[in-house]
Parts: structure tokens; sequence; C-alpha cells
């Protein structure tokens, strides 16, 4: 169960505009993206992530794990989150 | 009762840059085109499958008319010839010979095309540097206008009318200096060096030649309107020569064709439409070159115009569906859909405007549009900002009319249908997707290679 950590100096405002102080590099996320991020930011797990969106979101499995793992992808390559 | 869901749309992060805009910035995406001359793109796609190949005769027509009244309204005789060999589609073809344009052609192929679809022979003008002594006899016969790129076919024409007695109607391309590059003097008789007019002079002493225009085709995708009113000078001044020496007035000019259209080129760095000087300005300046010709206003020969890319571009769109989403190793998305580069020629050369055919997110990425071809070269953008897309969802690629159909190829896929949305709003079929059976028609096994 892959689970992720999320520096507590990072900052996400409701529209989405990220800000990590440590670098100074700024992103902007769309509203699934914040959310997403939001969910890592509670501790949640990849799976837990995809169980809770479907819930809310009109999607299929297969597709949001796609882009959920994709997401991840690109959250760690900007060095926003690490693998616990 | 279950609880309504949200809209999903893929999660995307943007990592901003600072430094790279610019006041110049165009809107990277625009609304969603839903629909092409008012019928669902995903309607069109139903019925006729995918990728797809969309004309809009409306547009057609409103390009010819416009183009028409702007040249009419700075010059009394003004005479279209569709170019041939920029869309040759026989629907696309027809539409323009309704709209009174005569054919513009470059081959034997292309001379028996627009024969067939009954355009006169007098209203078809042959160009090119290699149209064959058979080509040539047919265009004789027929009463075309010939118009002659160097002196092997002078000689050539001179033999056939000779030997038959025939009389032929001639012109000679002229290449000149203008002053944009590159200079174009593969095709023609040069000017400044004298070529042309010796040219001329041999055409004028041979009994069964008919010298009746001058012709010239300065470039392609040109930008600069003083480039026209230059070249229109320059064959003013040929022909007022060849009116004081041998008292002969020809009855056209024909200033060929090569205005640019609103595509945007990959090199270029503002969009077509903020930089590419409009119709009226090439039209401005061919009629400004054109009034130093030696003649009374009622006697000014007649202006044709061979324009193809400016009056078909706007009318072509290609449909097609996303097949995959992928991430490619620096990080940029990229997209694979249904259309290759031998489909969509032209995507070597322009940045198309390529827009989702569905509500999207507002957030865009940089996206890589690949092809579905197994083949590195096959890649339709290089860089353009994007919605995430997901699969089978459709983009529509505008400005698509020009050159795409004739020099697309079957390459590892079969060509797809292609359709004409009707000024009635009807749905036709003008060329049917290619099959197997059509594809292999040309093909013979010899017997030792048999298997069935």
């Amino acid at each position: 169960m892959s689970k992720y950590s999320v520096p507590e100096t990072l900052a996400v405002s409701d529209s989405g505009f990220l800000f990590l102080p440590n670098t100074g590099e700024t992103f902007t996320l769309n509203l699934v993206g914040k959310e997403i991020l939001n969910l890592l930011q509670d501790g949640l797990s990849e799976e837990e992530i995809v169980k809770h969106m479907l819930d809310r979101y009109d999607i299929d499995e297969r597709s949001l794990e796609k882009d959920l793992s994709d997401f991840i992808m690109q959250l760690r390559k900007y060095s926003i989150i690490k693998e616990e | 009762m279950d609880k309504v869901k949200k809209r999903y749309e893929r999660p995307i992060i943007t990592k901003h840059y600072s430094g790279l805009m610019n006041k110049f910035g165009s809107k990277s995406i625009s609304a969603p085109k839903t629909t092409i001359e008012g019928i669902p793109v995903e309607y069109l796609v139903d019925q006729f499958g995918s990728p797809l190949y969309v004309f809009s005769e409306k547009q057609i027509r409103e390009n010819q008319r416009n183009a028409y009244r702007i040249f009419r309204n700075r010059y009394p005789k003004v005479q279209f010839a569709w170019s041939y060999k920029t869309n040759y589609l026989d629907a696309v073809c027809s539409v323009f010979h309704q709209e009174n344009s005569w054919a513009e052609v470059v081959s034997e192929f292309e001379l028996d095309k627009a024969l067939r679809l009954g355009v006169l022979g007098s209203n078809i003008i042959f160009n090119g540097p290699s149209k064959g002594k058979t080509a040539l006899q047919k265009a004789i016969a027929q009463g075309v206008k010939i118009h002659i790129d160097h002196f092997d076919e002078l000689y050539d024409l001179i033999e056939l009318t000779e030997s038959n007695n025939h009389k032929a109607k001639v012109a000679i391309r002229v290449n000149m200096d203008v002053g944009v590059y590159p200079k174009w003097d593969r095709f023609g008789f040069n000017y400044e060096n004298g070529e042309a007019w010796h040219a001329i002079r041999r055409i004028l002493s041979s009994k069964n030649l008919q010298l009746v225009g001058l012709h010239t085709h300065i470039g392609t995708y040109i930008m600069s309107a003083e480039a026209y009113r230059i070249a229109a000078s320059k064959l003013a001044a040929l022909a007022r020569s060849i009116k004081q020496e041998f008292d002969i007035m020809v009855d056209y000019i024909d200033m060929g064709g090569g205005f640019a259209s609103n595509n945007t080129l990959i090199s270029q760095y503002l969009p077509a439409e903020e930089v590419v000087p409009g119709l009226e300005q090439f039209a401005d300046s061919i009629a400004s070159g054109l009034f130093e010709l030696p003649y009374k206003a009622e006697e000014l020969p007649m202006l044709i115009l061979e324009t193809g890319r400016a009056l078909i571009d706007n009318a072509g769109y290609l449909i097609s569906t996303v097949i995959a989403n992928k991430r490619l190793a620096d990080g940029r998305r990229a997209v694979i859909i249904d259309a290759g580069v031998n489909l969509l020629f032209t995507s070597f050369w322009y940045k198309h405007k390529i827009t989702p055919a569905q509500e999207s997110g507002l957030h865009t990425e940089d996206t890589t549009i690949f092809g579905p071809l197994c083949m590195n070269i096959d890649c339709i953008r290089e860089s353009i900002m994007l919605p995430a897309l997901k699969r089978g969802e459709r983009i529509v690629i505008e400005y698509t009319g020009a050159y795409d159909n004739t020099q697309w190829m079957q390459f590892i896929n079969l060509r797809p249908n292609v359709v004409m949305i009707m000024e009635d709003g009807s749905v036709e079929l003008i060329r049917k997707a290619e099959t197997l059976e059509y594809l292999t028609e040309c093909e013979l096994i010899p017997d030792k290679l048999k298997t069935r």
C-alpha cells in the first residue's frame, strides 16, 4: 500500500495555487489535482484515494488509477511528495 | 437514490516559469469546437468514422466570392482559375467551377480530371515543367491555354503544331526578382536576363503559336504584398514592350497564386492572422502594378489568379480521436491520435489550430501530439497547450483544406472518408474510405510467387 509524505511547509490555496517555500517554486493545480494533493496531505494511501474519488466523481476505476499514478509520478518529479 | 457525482477531469499540475510571458501571447485554448457548420462532431464521427476529413461548401463559396469581390473592386476584368494541385477532390473542384472558376492544372492527370468534370478546354490553364507530348497534343486539340515553362517545351509545341497544322494558345511563365527569398527561378523564363523576351520573340515568329498571355507565380505562402506589385509591374513592362515592338496586346496577365493563408508556419512566432497580409493588400499591390500597362481602360487585359491555399485552407477540417495518453521521459504529456502525418502532410510545416471537440477543464498542459503510425516521424505537433483529453475524445484540426487531400498517402493505414457539409446542412460523402481491394487493385503477383 503506497503512502506518501507531504512537507508541512507546503501551501495550497483554495484555487489550486501551490507554493513550495523551500525552493520558491510555484504551481497551478486543477480542482481534481488539488483534491488529491489534499488527500495525500491527510495521509491517505493511493488505494484509499481511489476509493474516495470513485465515490465522489463520475469516473471508472481503471481510468482513475491510470490518472492517479501519472499524477503521483508528476508530484514526485517536482519533489512535492516522497514515498514513505 | 444515488447521489449525483461531480464531473471528473484528469488531475493536472502545471509548473510556473518566470520570464516567459509576452504581451503578444494569444489565448492558448479557446472554446471547444463541438460542431462544424452546425453539425455535431460526434454525429459526423458516428456516421462516417474517425479520422474524418470534412469540407464546408458554404465556406468555399464564401472564400471564392469574397476574393472575387476584393479583386474586382480594384481591377475591371478578373478571372480565377482553381489550382487543382491544392485540392483536386471532384466535389471541391466542382464548387469552384460553379463559382465560375476556371481550372489550373499541372499534369496530364489533372488535365484529364478537369476535362472529365466538364471544364471547357478554353477555360483550362496548363502550367508546369513536365507536361509531356501526349498531354500537349490533347491540350492543343482542346484549346487549352498552355503556359510554356522552358525552351524544350516551346520547341515541342512548334513541332507539334506544325506537324498537325494546329494552332496553340500559349503564354510564358516568367520568373523574376521581386525582392523575396527564396527566389523561384526554376520555373519559366527569367525576366532580368532577357530570357523571357527571347522566348516571346520566338513564339511570335512561329505561325502556329498565338501568344495570349503572360504568367508569373512568385512563390508560395508569400507574406509581402509589395512583392506582387513588383511582379505585376514587371509583367506590365513586358506587355508594353510586346505592344510597342509587335503591336500585339496580350489577352491576360496571370499573377499565379501563393498568397499566405491564416495557417501559422512552424517557424513563425506570432499567429498567422497577426502577420499575414489580407487579400485586400495583395489585390491593391497587383492592381497598382498592372495599371502601368499601356492600355486604355477598356483594353486592359484580363487578370487571372490561380489562388489555391487562401481559398480552401479554412474550409477543411480533420476530425481525429484520442487513442491513448502517455507521459514522455522528460515528463511532458503526449497524446496519440488516430490521424497521422500521412493524412496531415501539412503538419510538417504548419502549427494547425487544434481544438478539443468537447467541453474540457480550464487547465492546459504542454502536450505533444503523435499520430498512430509506428514511425518516429509521425508527430502532428511537437508542443501545444491542451486540456486533459480522455481516450476516445475527439479533436478538430482546422485549416486542413489545402494540399492535405492531394499530398496525403496510404501508409500503414488506409485513407479515411471525406465528407462535405452542404449549404443546406446535409452531409455528403465525397470520397469513400479506402479498402484493401482498392489498394491492391493495381498490384500483380508473378505466378511463381502465388501461394493460393
